[in-house]
């Protein structure tokens, strides 16, 4: 097989799984539908392995598969190009997506939907590979989408709960936004550049940065910062950033193996991927850099603080993959585009891991997703524990481990860059090491530690931890009966864990060297000189051990640890007195419980005020003004004419003999003046 | 196969079918008259095969070209002939009559000949719009399609059908007394020649040329319907049968849209080009007003039709920025809209046999009574809101990159499509469609049957194919297109 049709083969064998899936779910039994998208997944991932190795070999790939469209002098077309960047992400689509589709074997085991599920996750798995494969913007843009429709789909899989029907039309319509500078910026590069080919716009990026448009007369702006920051308004819609990001935990309605695979490790990363595949557009643009840096801060910081107030196990996840992909655009905005693929791939790891075991200690309480309900599962759960822990450690960065590596990598380079918003996002992303592992360890040691506090009668279960979608009655919560006791998982749950805990643990300290320090990502990713941040951390390199060693002496270690200490403290010995500290900063918590009232202000604003004007249009413009004054009002009008022309015709003689000799008079008046 | 009338055929053939549908008479011979129409509709639409297979994509000359004289002493012609413009819309024309047969098949229970007659004649005078290079025939084709039309939503409409059908008719009968004013002006001032290609040659003064756009404008802005022409839209698709919805939806408005390019662009170019900024900014509210306007129409059907509004919208604009991406994209997305719009109103008829409802209220949770039923219908309510890899987004894409090339902020103001139209068609899927069932009706839904399912999925596999690979379509326009955007940027002055 030529190397052309292997890589074909990588979307094509999830679409062939999606469409015998989808098609045929209501008559094949479920062992049809999960092997053969299992199957199609998995020869993905081999094959995607296959060209992984061979990039690395140095054979790269770029051209079209077939001409979608020809107009305006620009060819449309479906192509790949494959290179380092696009071969890494492949590998990391493929093998999570891989992990959970057999972890859903089991989660979903009891669903009536489960033929469905499989055709969407497939699906899914096809339409992120072509978004991530592609050379071109068109495929980009309808990768994009497509992933957007299928997490629309997910979201809503549970399709009678209004909850989730609610968030997935939030997250589609919000997600919408993005595209909408997404499609403006790709409209841009195809009037200025004329192609919407990677390399073709790439080579024109010099020409482009020498044009200014003024989009208001009078104030001219960089063309290349414009076609920037539209594209990363995407970006801000499909990686969740602050004011976009308002979908995202709202997402988590949908079944928890799409939290990991979709909602953590690799949909919302598109838009990170996006501006890495597009760094040498925005090399040319400090403005949007300093764009990327300020937004991803403030996501990184803010979105963690919410992470800390949450009782919902996924929501606190939720909120962590927030702030992580805040910390990835900060490394974006700091040009180290090779650190944010990093955390990229070491986040799609050990967050799927947290996410399946969040989804593992669901099952395990009979889907009672409330952590003030839990404690003490350690005993019960051992592997969901260990590998939970895992997971926790790596997200906190903990030195040797997976997040170490990147997150620390991230941290340095934005303390290297010199772009207005690096101090702040310096702040932010050091400040965030201590939220992050305050939330982190608030949730393990709510759930695994102290006092088991599952299986008390006449719960109450306030799973959302928000109250504006609370659903009455939700009759999906069981929970655990008095006395019982959950157990682990069956193997189909427990093994992607622990294959997922692997990465997390060992993939930072082995390719930390290759990926940020070596050539791996040459000719894919490109840095303009004067951004010489990862430069300079290079000079500074000196193994991954020596990295860890020298952390020790670091903040952000000790960052770490006191959130670890203070989670400690707090949940595990002073247990009562978080609510004393809430009583203090009532103010502070309400803000937070409200989510900073991004939630209620859309509603309130955007939602509303479209519906206002909507009805303002329709009943003043369309029913009173058009239809009213003008359509009906000429109706009559020529009626009201008729009624006076008809006063005329009235048949007495002497009128019309009056008429004549007023007229005739008249006419002689005016005629003789003449 | 050259010597073959093909346009001759796609046109007498639907109406010759429909008369004999009509001499079966009485409701007695219901299922014969079913029959024969479905078979005159697939002869009508076979028939138009041909002039995708032969056509010639070099030349943006008029290809099949009939030529007779038809009332000598006013040298007016028999003359049809199709070019990259026209050409696709004759096969959709003939593709929605079939679609239109079999979504009526057993829903129309009165006066069935009559029904199936009407929409076969007015498929075949529609194909006469679109194939007529003389005046006085295509005048007089666009009339008579008035008159089924006029039927349709009169005879088998709602309780309030006779002031839909007089608002359709009065409202478009208006625009059409300009249009054949003009006609008669041309005629004169081109030394007695009805032949629409003999006009595009015709030079005219700038102020002739302006009464003239707007004679044309009146009379197609209606038809398109453009903002502020455009409220008996809504009116006449609440009131209109399934079938009537569909044809009008997804012919009818491409009517007045294709006036714009074969009249006002060639005939007028200087005008055209002196109006272009009123057209465009009309079409913009089309898009924006009309799309807020749709957010909170509590009717599918009003619902889809100010979305047809919207949509139409993205016609005009593309035509009016004068590059190849807008006209191109504004002729894709008139014949995906013609997919998609009909697949829309196909499905709210299917829902509407059920429950005899169009009130969103009325529903919710459909998809538990109706799961294939659903799956459909979300891939039109996604063609809708134009999604990729669905015909919905070709269009779109083509005229908001164009537009973005004309002038940045008229691509941003089309581009709110992308949030409008997502936001008022997937809001109406998630009430009508999900969430748990909302009544007893809805409970007692039945799935589609074999029937539903034929037409639904035939209008499936031409949005997807046009999403996937929108090649074919495009290709055979450039060369027209191609032509007209010459032959606008030349002067007439």
């Amino acid at each position: 097989m030529d190397m052309k049709s292997l890589y074909l083969l990588v979307p094509l064998a999830p679409l062939a799984g999606a469409i015998i899936a989808g098609l045929f779910c209501r008559v094949i039994p479920r062992w049809v539908a999960h092997t053969v998208t299992i199957l199609g997944v998995a020869v993905a991932m081999v094959a995607s392995w296959v060209i992984f190795q061979d990039v690395q070999a140095g054979n790269t790939f770029d051209g079209s598969i077939y001409t979608w469209m020809e107009a305006g002098g620009i060819k449309f077309e479906i192509g790949f190009l494959i290179d380092p960047l696009t071969s890494l992400m492949m590998l990391v689509v493929s093998s999570v997506s891989l992990m959970v589709h057999i972890y859903t074997v089991g989660y979903m085991a009891d669903d009536e939907g489960y033929n469905r599920f499989f055709s969407y996750i497939a699906l899914f798995t096809f339409s992120m590979l072509m978004l991530v494969m592609s050379n071109n913007f068109l495929q980009l843009f309808f990768g994009w989408e497509a992933v957007g429709l299928v997490s629309y789909l997910l979201i809503g899989f549970w399709y009678t709960r209004p909850t989730a029907i609610f968030a997935n039309l939030k997250a589609f319509v919000v997600n919408r936004v993005g595209d909408f500078g997404f499609l403006l910026g790709i409209g841009l590069i195809a009037a200025y550049a004329g192609s919407l080919n990677y390399a073709e716009v790439f080579a024109k990026g010099a020409d482009l940065a020498n044009l200014t448009v003024e989009l208001i007369p009078g104030s001219p702006w960089m063309l290349v910062s414009v076609i920037c920051i539209c594209l990363f308004i995407g970006a801000m819609g499909k990686s969740a950033q602050v004011p976009l990001h308002v979908w995202l935990p709202d997402s988590m309605e949908g079944p928890t193996p799409i939290s990991a695979l979709i909602h953590a490790a690799t949909m919302v990363t598109a838009g990170i991927f996006m501006v890495a595949r597009m760094s040498p557009l925005f090399e040319l643009s400090d403005a949007a850099l300093s764009f990327m840096l300020v937004i991803g801060a403030t996501t990184a910081l803010f979105m963690g603080f919410l992470g800390i107030v949450q009782n919902d196990i996924k929501r606190v996840v939720a909120y962590s993959t927030l702030s992580q992909l805040g910390y990835m655009t900060v490394a974006l905005g700091a040009s180290a585009y090779s650190a944010a693929i990093f955390h990229l791939m070491t986040h799609a790891f050990f967050k799927a891991l947290l996410f399946l075991g969040a989804g593992s200690v669901i099952i395990g309480m009979h889907h009672d997703q409330d952590i003030r309900n839990m404690g003490g599962l350690w005993k019960h759960m051992p592997i969901t524990w260990i590998t939970s822990l895992v997971g926790s450690l790596a997200l906190i960065g903990t030195p040797f481990l997976s997040g170490f590596y990147s997150k620390d990598s991230i941290i340095e380079a934005a303390a290297l860059s010199h772009l207005p918003g690096a101090g702040y996002a310096y702040f932010a992303v050091l400040a965030g090491v201590f939220v992050t592992a305050l939330y982190s360890f608030r949730m393990y040691f709510l759930v695994f530690h102290g006092k088991e506090r599952f299986g008390k009668t006449n719960e109450h279960h306030n799973h959302q931890g928000d109250q504006d979608d609370e659903e009455p009655a939700a009759n999906h919560h069981h929970g655990l009966a008095p006395g019982q006791k959950p157990h682990e998982s069956p193997w189909v749950v427990w093994l992607p864990l622990v294959l997922l805990a692997i990465p997390s643990l060992i993939i930072g300290f082995m390719e930390i060297q290759p990926l940020l320090f070596g050539e791996y990502f040459k000719g894919a990713i490109y840095v303009a000189p004067v951004h010489e941040a990862m430069a300079e951390m290079a000079a500074e390199f000196h193994g991954p051990v020596a990295m860890a060693m020298h952390s020790f002496s670091h903040g952000p270690f000790w960052l770490a640890l006191g959130g670890v200490l203070l989670a400690a403290f707090l949940y595990l010995f002073a247990t009562d007195l978080p609510g004393k500290i809430l009583k203090v900063v009532q103010p502070i918590h309400t803000l937070l419980d409200n989510k900073y009232y991004f939630d209620k202000f859309n509603d309130a604003f955007f939602a509303a005020g479209a519906r206002l004007i909507g009805r303002g249009l329709w009943k003043g413009g369309d029913q009173v003004l058009i239809d009213g004054i003008a359509v009906n009002g000429s109706a009559r009008m020529v009626g009201w004419v008729a009624q006076i022309a008809r006063l005329f015709q009235s048949g007495h003689i002497y009128q019309y003999a009056f008429a004549m000799i007023i007229g005739v008079f008249i006419l002689l008046t005016f005629y003789n003046r003449g | 196969m050259t010597g073959t009338p093909l346009l001759s055929l796609a046109i007498w053939v639907p109406i010759v079918g429909g008369l004999l549908v009509l001499a079966t008479g009485s409701d007695r011979n219901a299922p014969m008259a079913r029959w024969l129409a479905l078979v005159s509709a697939v002869l009508g639409l076979l028939v138009t095969i041909p002039l995708y297979q032969h056509f010639d994509t070099a030349t943006s000359a008029m290809q099949f070209v009939e030529l007779s004289p038809w009332i000598h002493r006013f040298n007016v012609n028999y003359h049809l002939g199709v070019d990259g413009i026209s050409m696709w819309f004759v096969i959709l024309n003939a593709f929605i009559t079939v679609i239109v047969v079999i979504a009526g098949w057993e829903v129309i229970k009165e006066k069935v000949a009559q029904y199936m007659a009407a929409f076969l004649i007015m498929s075949g005078l529609m194909n006469g719009i679109f194939s007529a290079l003389d005046g006085v025939l295509f005048y007089v084709f666009f009339e008579a399609s008035l008159i089924p039309m006029y039927l349709i939503i009169g005879i088998w409409g709602g309780p309030n059908r006779v002031y839909a059908a007089f608002k359709f008719f009065l409202y478009t009968l208006l625009g059409s007394l300009l249009l054949l004013i003009a006609f008669l002006w041309l005629f004169l001032e081109a030394g007695g020649k009805f032949g629409i290609l003999d006009w595009h040659e015709l030079p005219i003064g700038m102020t002739a040329q302006t009464l003239i756009f707007w004679a044309f404008l009146i009379s197609f802005a209606v038809k398109v319907p453009m903002w502020p022409v455009h409220t008996w839209l809504p009116d006449a698709h609440v009131e209109a049968p399934t079938g009537g919805s569909i044809v009008l939806a997804a012919i009818a408005l491409k009517l007045g849209a294709y006036g714009f390019l074969r009249f006002s662009l060639p005939i007028v170019p200087d005008a055209a080009h002196a109006m272009a900024p009123i057209i465009i900014g009309l079409s913009l509210i089309a898009v924006i007003y009309i799309g807020f306007v749709a957010l909170v129409q509590t009717d599918m059907k009003k619902l889809v039709a100010y979305s047809s509004v919207s949509h139409m919208g993205f016609v005009t604009l593309g035509f009016f920025i004068f590059n190849q991406l807008g006209i191109e994209g504004a002729i894709v997305q008139m014949i995906s809209h013609g997919f998609v719009s009909a697949a829309m109103f196909a499905c709210i008829g299917v829902m509407y046999d059920r429950m005899h409802s169009r009130q969103i209220a009325d529903y919710g949770g459909v998809v538990n009574t109706m799961p294939k039923f659903a799956a459909l219908f979300m891939l039109f309510a996604m063609a809708n809101s134009g999604l990729p890899a669905t015909s919905g987004f070709v269009g779109e894409f083509m005229v908001v990159l164009g537009a973005i090339q004309f002038n940045f902020w008229t691509g941003f103001a089309a581009a709110t499509t992308l949030i409008l139209g997502a936001a008022y068609t997937l809001w109406m899927y998630k009430r009508v469609v999900f969430g748990a069932i909302a009544n007893s009706h809805v409970a007692e839904l039945t799935d589609i049957n074999g029937r539903e399912f034929l037409f639904l999925a035939l209008l499936a596999a031409g949005v997807m194919a046009m999403g996937l690979y929108p090649f074919p379509f495009t290709e055979v326009m450039h060369a027209s297109v191609d032509n007209l955007l010459k032959h606008v940027a030349m002067s007439k002055l």
